[in-house]
């Protein structure tokens, strides 16, 4: 075969492999927008365009269940998460990775392992503390919990970052009077920037999606996050599963991530190859 | 402006000793060179003066006053870094202001200090760029100028031209001497590069292993080095060492035989050495001439040649297998291959005893 023949090969099966994996990654969503967008019977026909689109399912989504309220709640945790953590991960960052102290490989270590545990294993455990502390059906006890997930990935992330910053450039903020504080801030955050915006947007998603903690240390309605929320939808009688109401929540909440990975899709890239290649 | 003394000053990581107890004054208004080996000490000499490590041991003291507790902040210094380290995320403005922003001045204070600094290095429409449009010099300059504006009794320098290439490397050599002037400023200088050295310096610290090998003004340290060291040190290409006998030797003159060569009486004062003692005969290739002239000759054969134009350095190998280098004419018909005689001035000769401390010179050249 000739060379060029033979790339124009290889460029179609690789194009035709990025279809592929394009239709298996979307087309799900695609099908949570259809069927989202069908009533009564016409769910169960393979339609890939609903014949009669109705808005009835999103409107139902919000008068059956305090879902606006559910949005809210995971808005509210999911925010909480990644600023808590963000500020706890750059400020300990700074420590694991700028200062010598007796115990710092462990110490690394051992926040690493934190994100070892599967989260069945901490999940009774954690049922306990949230009890103890009161804060069960709260939304403080999910955002509590929610940052042992957060917090080991952030803080590794972020310490590799700062380790990669120049030394010079911290001496020279020294000199120039800047306490820790100041250096960290107004040197240091403002570089950090790409990382951050990762970390933080992987710590919101994952915070967002999160669902066993926020089915079991919720109780009512108005503390639910939508995926309990999502998963707790029911159809007027047990044998019904209201498929199109949630289809319609599904995509609502997924809306958001998209936005948000879209907004900030070029900084995550450069945020996650930085640590790499000296920036 | 302030003087900057050091007492007894030792540092040590983990087990071992960077610095070793050092002496030093670094006098006011002067431009002192810190110069030395890789791992001599003398980054870390100049950041124990900026704070940013702590003395093991010893004092330091800036205008009298023992600053061993402040942080670089508060004893009165400013650096330049040989990464420049600007904050890549601020103007040009910005970076210089840093330090005045954060000491609480207000902006008009600010901006006249930053303004003035800026028109002293020329950089005043840089001012609104960020470090990453900026070229090499001129992230140099921008660093000298975030110095500049936080008027500090005392300058260092961490050797900030090494990252620049050999032209601009110049430039900025000259316009960093005429910065001192103009400043009348202390400034201190790290550089592993004897020329910066010799050119910027009032006054040089020949440092070695953690110890001072000798202190002096440039011309001090060429003519009359107190040992091997220096005279290796200071000087490019290197001083020639030979192996040498004393033959005799008063207060007036050593007499020596080199080895595989002649006798020389050498204008030393040599009065502490015994006849027979071994001693080092040490000749710059610049005091040499490719001819059959001065006090004694050698012979030998050259090995290669390095043609700079205006001068050509010859490497010869002596009969006895030494081998020298000679700085001859830049026009010179000697090849490699050819069989020279190479003639040696007696008065241009320094003379070491066996432990590499100099005999002391009778000639004195013009010291500065």
């Amino acid at each position: 075969m000739k060379l060029h023949t033979r790339r124009a090969a290889g460029r179609m099966a690789f194009y035709l492999l990025v279809a592929v994996i394009a239709f298996y990654t979307v087309f799900p969503f695609y099908w949570a927008v259809v069927s989202s967008l069908k009533t009564g019977s016409a769910l169960f026909n393979t339609n890939f365009l609903p014949v009669h689109p109705a808005w009835k399912n999103y409107v139902a989504v919000f008068t059956q269940q305090p879902f606006g309220r559910n949005i809210l709640n995971s808005v509210i945790v999911a925010s909480s998460t990644v600023a808590i953590s963000l500020a706890l991960a750059v400020t300990a960052s700074y420590a694991l990775g700028r200062i010598r102290f007796r115990g710092r490989s462990t110490l690394l270590l051992v926040i690493l392992a934190v994100s070892m545990f599967p989260q069945v294993a901490v999940l009774s455990g954690m049922f306990q503390l949230i009890r103890a502390l009161g804060l069960y059906n709260n939304l403080l006890g999910l955002i509590l919990s929610y940052m042992i997930m957060a917090l080991p990935f952030t803080v590794w992330v972020l310490t590799t970052f700062m380790r990669e910053l120049p030394r010079e450039l911290e001496e020279a903020a020294m000199v120039d009077g800047a306490s820790p504080w100041q250096i960290i801030t107004r040197v240091f955050m403002p570089l950090m920037g790409p990382a951050m915006v990762t970390t933080g947007l992987l710590a919101f998603i994952a915070a967002w999606n999160e669902f066993l903690f926020a089915l079991t240390f919720t109780l009512t309605d108005n503390m639910r996050t939508v995926p309990v929320a999502i998963a707790l939808i029911s159809g007027a009688s047990s044998f019904e599963l209201p498929w199109g109401r949630i289809m319609a929540a599904s995509v609502i909440v997924t809306v958001p991530l998209i936005v948000l990975v879209l907004i900030f899709q070029r900084r995550i890239v450069s945020g996650l190859t930085a640590g790499a290649v000296k920036g | 402006m302030a003087d900057v003394r050091l007492r007894q000053v030792r540092k040590s990581f983990g087990g071992t000793e960077v610095i070793a107890g050092i002496d030093l004054h670094i006098p006011d208004n002067r431009f002192t060179v810190f110069v030395g080996p890789s791992g001599c000490g003398k980054s870390t000499l100049l950041r124990l003066i900026a704070g940013l490590e702590d003395v093991s041991a010893g004092e330091v003291l800036i205008d009298g006053e023992v600053v061993n507790d402040l942080p670089p902040a508060r004893r009165g210094i400013a650096m330049v870094f040989q990464s420049y380290a600007l904050y890549p995320h601020m103007t040009v403005y910005d970076n210089m202001a840093f330090g005045l922003k954060l000491a609480k001045h207000n902006r008009k204070s600010i901006q006249d200090r930053v303004r003035r600094a800026a028109a002293i290095l020329q950089i005043e429409p840089l001012l609104s760029r960020r470090p990453r449009e900026l070229s090499g010099g001129q992230r140099q300059r921008v660093a000298i100028g975030r110095a500049i504006v936080r008027e500090p009794r005392v300058f260092l320098f961490d050797e900030p031209l090494s990252n620049l290439d050999a032209a601009l490397r110049v430039q900025m050599r000259i316009e960093l001497g005429k910065l001192q002037k103009q400043l009348q400023g202390t400034m201190v200088y790290v550089t592993h590069d004897q020329v910066e050295a010799m050119t910027l310096g009032h006054r040089i610290v020949v440092l070695n292993g953690g110890v001072v090998e000798q202190v002096g003004s440039p011309m001090e340290l060429y003519h009359r080095p107190r040992n091997l060291f220096v005279a290796g040190f200071i000087g490019s290409p290197m001083m020639n060492i030979l192996a040498a006998t004393l033959v005799s030797g008063d207060r007036d003159g050593a007499t020596i035989q080199v080895a595989g060569g002649q006798g020389l009486t050498v204008p030393v004062a040599a009065q502490r050495l015994s006849a027979g003692a071994a001693v080092t005969l040490g000749v710059r290739p610049e005091h040499l001439s490719e001819a059959a002239a001065g006090d004694m000759q050698f012979a030998g054969e050259v090995l290669m040649t390095e043609r700079l134009g205006g001068e050509t350095y010859l490497y010869v190998r002596l009969e006895d297998g030494q081998e020298i280098t000679v700085k001859a004419a830049g026009d010179t018909g000697t090849g490699t291959g050819d069989r020279v005689r190479i003639g040696v001035q007696a008065a241009h000769c320094h003379l070491f005893d066996s432990d590499g401390a100099a005999l002391e010179r009778m000639v004195s050249p013009p010291v500065g």
